[in-house]
């Protein structure tokens, strides 16, 4: 069941590429700012480097929260979810994989490219894309907590990026952290761990709670 | 059997309607009629568990349909005002996931021969999108020809179609009647179906 989701959801995502692409050129353009703008200061792009890259990738993973549910609630698929006798958990689940799967894994793809361009060394490169590449699902699978609980709300945009930001900032600390603690020469192992927990907590937890919003939202 | 004890829901600071009871068993159709905002879709709502009741209780068999959960929505199938069709997808694949979600996987040839009957017939690869109203209705109405549940909610499922299409969708329900099965639907037009018992209920 949760593949059908996938299925559909990337489906979709193909047949609309420009929503897909729109976070990534997002990505592009942020990260490319910096540079641009701060001067070719090298010592300072390193530092500050881990900071605007998952910044960057935070903001653009919140651009699309708001479509996960909202299409699907307009044209009554979502109704139709709800009384599915499939767990509903279930198909969350595969909503907040297929949300990453368009717009999380194409940005762990960039990252090592755009990390060039502040001049981070091979190892910094290396652990920034597995830093992502850990945390960007918690950004899908906790964003959709919020977008379940903004649904159908107006001004839910905003309203979303309030209450999910605040639950993005240990995914930031940490993933930013990790590189840092390795341009600096330390070991990043305790920073990938926690990530990885977080990552595991959220697998557990997020779908359970996005149904139940998703069912408060709809009654 | 579905029954309703006491049933109670308002809208707001408005009360639709208080103390409603009925039964609908096996073979049997509910015809659901009132004027508009009566509160017709919000039964329907009601009934097939989307929304809580502020009093009484909905029960299937004689249980509540809150502790049936899953089991419940297996056996029942509900189409809304909207159809839950995806203008970027295909007939064959919206009519595919709108099943698999219900639970009752198909593949594409019976996709296609579902559609086909619903006189779709070159029309079934097309995107939703450039259906007509009355076609993506048939889209979603579809679904009832392959689903094998025993209650269908339907909520104004004649909206859009033609003179041909409600006559087909008259056969559907009498065969999903004449097998024991029964229905709750709203709708404006007149139509007759031979079931077991028809019951009117007149919301005002």
């Amino acid at each position: 069941m949760i593949l059908w989701i996938i299925k559909r959801d990337l489906l979709l995502a193909m047949r609309r590429r420009s929503d897909v692409l729109t976070t990534l050129f997002f990505f592009i353009i942020v990260v490319s700012l910096f540079p641009l703008g701060v001067g070719p200061e090298m010592n300072m792009l390193r530092m500050m480097a881990p900071g605007v890259v998952w910044v960057a990738a935070l903001l653009a993973s919140m651009l699309a929260l708001g479509r996960m549910f909202s299409s699907d609630y307009v044209d009554g698929t979502l109704e139709q979810m709800l009384l599915s006798p499939v767990s509903l958990s279930g198909l969350v689940m595969g909503k907040a994989l297929s949300h990453w799967l368009v717009t999380g894994v194409p940005l762990v793809l960039m990252a090592p490219v755009l990390g060039i361009q502040y001049d981070l060394p091979v190892e910094a490169l290396m652990v920034l894309t597995l830093s992502l590449l850990l945390g960007t699902p918690v950004l899908s699978l906790v964003g959709a907590i919020g977008a379940a609980l903004t649904l159908g709300l107006r001004g839910g945009g905003v309203l979303v990026s309030l209450l999910v930001l605040p639950l993005y900032i240990p995914v930031l600390i940490f993933g930013a952290g990790a590189v840092e603690a390795s341009t600096a020469g330390m070991g990043f192992d305790a920073h990938l761990s926690l990530l990885g927990a977080f990552l595991l907590v959220s697998l557990v937890f997020s779908p359970w709670a996005t149904a139940a919003s998703l069912r408060i939202s709809m009654a | 059997m579905l029954t309703a004890n006491n049933l109670e829901c308002s809208r707001g600071d408005h009360k639709l309607f208080a103390g409603m009871n009925f039964s609908v068993k096996a073979g049997e159709l509910m015809l659901v009629s009132g004027p508009n905002g009566s509160g017709k879709t919000s039964l329907l709502r009601l009934l097939c568990g989307l929304s809580v009741p502020d009093d009484g209780e909905i029960c299937w068999d004689g249980i509540n349909i809150r502790e049936l959960g899953g089991d419940y929505r297996s056996v029942m199938t509900y189409l809304g005002h909207l159809g839950g069709i995806k203008d970027d997808l295909t007939a064959i694949e919206n009519l595919r996931i709108s099943c698999a979600l219900a639970g009752c996987e198909i593949d594409e040839e019976q996709a296609t021969d579902a559609l086909r009957r619903m006189g779709l017939t070159g029309r079934e690869t097309l995107p939703a999108k450039v259906l007509s109203q009355g076609q993506r209705r048939r889209v979603a109405l579809a679904r009832l020809l392959v689903t094998r549940t025993k209650l269908w909610i339907l909520d104004e499922p004649l909206t859009a179609l033609d003179v041909a299409a409600i006559e087909l969708i008259k056969g559907m329900l009498e065969h999903n009647l004449s097998q024991g099965g029964m229905i709750v639907m709203t709708t404006h037009q007149e139509l007759n179906v031979a079931a077991a018992a028809t019951h009117q209920l007149v919301l005002s």
